[in-house]
């Protein structure tokens, strides 16, 4: 089996699920499983009128890349595809897209989850608020629960 | 040889600039010194790098420890945990 170079795109445009998973799977029959995450902006009970994601150019790509090839190493993936979105995001939209593509269903989900947590905390994206009311909004603080999340992937 | 030193979101609103070339001192040797000398230097930078333990670091674009060495940075980048995804 070849070696899987994972896809990762940093765009400020919106992608397409449908078209993300078709990539990974045309013309091949070989796959058994292909798990996807979308993560989307939310509204807050109405109280945001959109997030802005101010990342790092460069970094960004580089440290997913990383992120992504562990997750090549550690599970056997025919496919995997990051994208992360920059800019102002409004609810409803998407933030960000995994795919994982393998035979079997667990290696998908595993690589999928791995991605998403290592993400949170190690992708050198910044969330800022907009609040609907016109106020001012601030930085949305990081969350120690993300940073556990990530831990638990951790081997010796 | 420069250095240059990046900011992002709070950090960068505080300090006031997204990013700066400066000269650092040869005394300064860690992140962590790093972190102390740019503290001084005024007070946008006090209150940026306040609680310096919060603030992260990445050097030539590769996450660091505050313990890291700093000879040879090209760009080193100060900001607050990261919250993507």
């Amino acid at each position: 089996m070849s070696a899987v170079v994972p896809v990762v795109r940093i765009q400020a445009e919106d992608f397409d699920v449908a078209a993300e998973i078709a990539r990974l799977t045309r013309g091949r029959n070989d796959i058994g499983a292909v798990v996807t995450f979308s993560g989307l902006c939310r509204d807050e009970q109405g109280r945001l009128s959109a997030l802005e994601l101010e990342h790092y150019p460069g970094m960004a790509e580089a440290e997913i890349s990383r992120i992504a090839g562990e997750a090549i190493e550690r599970w056997p993936l025919q496919g995997l595809t990051v994208i992360h979105r920059h800019g102002k995001i409004a609810p409803g939209e998407n933030i960000v897209l995994v795919v994982s593509a393998s035979a079997h269903r667990q290696a998908a989900f595993d690589a999928a989850n791995f991605l998403m947590d290592y993400l949170k905390s190690r992708a050198p994206f910044w969330k800022k608020e907009h609040h609907s009311d016109g106020s001012e909004g601030g930085w949305v603080d990081a969350k120690e629960a993300d940073d556990k999340a990530a831990s638990r992937w951790k081997r010796d | 040889m420069s250095t240059k030193l990046i900011y992002f979101a709070w950090v960068r609103e505080r300090i006031g600039r997204p990013e700066e070339d400066v000269e650092l001192p040869a005394a300064i040797e860690t992140v962590a010194d790093l972190l102390r000398w740019l503290k001084s230097r005024g007070e946008e930078y006090e209150h940026a790098l306040q609680y310096p333990d919060v603030i992260r670091v990445a050097i030539n674009q590769e996450h660091v420890e505050h313990r890291e060495k700093i000879a040879g940075a090209r760009e080193i980048a100060l900001f607050p945990p990261m919250t993507g995804g």
